[in-house]
């Protein structure tokens, strides 16, 4: 495979800060600087559903954290002193009154390019993308894509969705260039922009779309997760119907997901890129037999790691239990930090994080008792 | 902000009851917001709140002008999810956290 890394290595962190988002608040997980000792912070916005919540790259300070309440509707939160203090938006993530459309709640967000400090995107449910120029503190529909004449074609109905609601998530800046946008839609498929979002086009070839009736439909496919890696030019897509790769300027998915064992497919949530390495990655796979169990497969949780860009896997389970282990991880809720030896994180949907200071090698529990695991950024 | 010069309608006074859930903003239970209309309705009250506590009206009306499913207006006795419904002065508004949330 052997892409080339473009993204230079800037200096070690000097330990790594989860930011974990739960059904039920934020709490942040901190450790030294060996990894090896962790520390759990109380929670804030307690009782919040937090969908998502990322540390601005650019400034180290600002935190934006996408929430909403069983009763109330959807906001975003800003702290700029680590999650201690929060101010409301005072514009959070709305549809055009014009539209008829609501935003249930805000699902992703997404640092701007580093070039343009203070933009922000955010993806919510139902599908819609928003912009802020500001740092979070008001928002503005992309109507290149909100308005789109064919959004609708693209998206689908109500039907279409996940089971919580269809979203828009994955938005994805590429580094050389902050016109240059990807998002991935569930459903609708992926989506490309060469201009901040004036225009999309949809980016689905070779992916399967099997509950769909057309052989190779262009769009209408359901993207779990999509993930630039340390080469921009290659995208990496954990799917509905399987695992996938992209080399650009090539349009056409390759379905790497069939080198995983067939005892345990390649259907999942979560797909995490190297930091460094642009032919490494990592899936968690789940249950996507008959009627979606969504649970590890047999009750054995493991994580796959390909080095070749997917030509082959290997089964990351020493440390994991062994059985009896009923649980899944989200989309958001595996990520990697940027170590030279990259630690890999995830949070489950029962409420404990699970991390490796040697990239899957090994695996060891950091938290539990949590609530159901939304995500996990590092922060 | 009170109303002056020929034409101008006098503000009337509403009460407001708050649930706990929108707190954070009103940090009290009961609040009051005037209203300045000659027909005033139930939007008047909650746009009025909004100007008072800024960003609690997107909390409980979503964006296309409804009542969030999970949020229940009383106006006085009666449930009221119609934001064009009349209000009269002496009416008191109650905004509670549905029992369908959670």
């Amino acid at each position: 495979m052997g892409a080339r890394a473009s993204t230079p290595r800037s200096a070690p962190p000097r330990r790594t800060r989860l930011l974990v988002a739960t059904r039920k608040g934020l709490w942040a997980l901190t450790s030294d600087a060996s990894r090896r000792s962790w520390k759990l912070s109380s929670p804030s916005l307690l009782g919040h559903i937090v969908h998502h919540a990322v540390v601005d790259p650019r400034d180290g300070k600002t935190m934006l954290v996408a929430a909403r309440t069983g009763h109330l509707g959807p906001t975003v939160f800003r702290s700029l002193d680590h999650g201690r203090t929060f101010k409301e938006a005072q514009r959070p993530p709305a549809f055009e009154p014009s539209s008829g459309r609501v935003v249930d709640h805000t699902f992703w967000l997404t640092p701007g390019h580093a070039s343009q400090p203070g933009v922000w995107y955010a993806g919510t449910s139902p599908q819609g993308l928003f912009r802020s120029t500001d740092a979070g503190a008001t928002w503005a529909g992309v109507e290149g894509f909100n308005a789109h004449p064919r959004r609708k074609d693209w998206c689908g109905g109500d039907q279409d969705g996940t089971p919580d609601g269809p979203k828009l998530h994955s938005v994805l800046v590429d580094p050389r260039d902050p016109d240059h946008l990807y998002i991935g839609m569930s459903s609708g498929g992926v989506f490309e922009s060469a201009d901040a979002g004036a225009n999309w086009q949809p980016l689905n070839q070779g992916v399967a779309a099997l509950f769909l009736p057309q052989p190779d439909p262009e769009f209408g496919h359901d993207p779990h997760c999509v993930r630039l890696s340390a080469n921009p030019d290659r995208l990496y897509q954990q799917n509905h119907c399987g695992i996938y790769r992209l080399d650009r300027p090539a349009t056409r998915w390759q379905r790497i997901g069939a080198a995983m064992p067939k005892s345990v497919g390649d259907i999942g949530l979560p797909m995490v890129a190297h930091p460094h390495d642009p032919d490494t990655a990592w899936v968690f796979p789940m249950d996507g037999t008959d009627v979606w169990p969504r649970v590890s497969p047999g009750g054995k949780p493991a994580t796959y790691r390909t080095r070749d860009g997917g030509a082959t896997w290997k089964r990351q389970a020493d440390g994991l239990p062994k059985s009896q282990a009923w649980w899944t991880v989200k989309r958001q809720a595996m990520t990697a930090d940027r170590f030279p030896t990259a630690g890999v994180y995830f949070g489950t949907t029962s409420g404990e994080i699970w991390g490796s200071r040697d990239e899957g090698r090994t695996w060891r529990s950091l938290a539990r008792h949590l609530p159901e695991i939304y995500a996990l950024e590092i922060a | 902000m009170a109303a002056s010069g020929p034409g101008a309608v006098a503000p009337v006074v509403f009460r407001v009851a708050i649930p706990s859930q929108l707190f954070s903003y009103t940090g009290t239970r009961s609040v009051t917001v005037e209203v300045a209309a000659s027909a005033p309705r139930l939007a008047d009250i909650f746009a009025a709140l909004d100007r008072r506590y800024p960003g609690i009206g997107f909390r409980i009306i979503d964006e296309a002008g409804h009542v969030r499913p999970h949020m229940q207006v009383f106006v006085g006795h009666r449930v009221e999810r119609d934001l064009t419904a009349r209000i009269v002065a002496g009416d008191e508004v109650m905004i509670v956290g549905a029992l369908s949330g959670g």
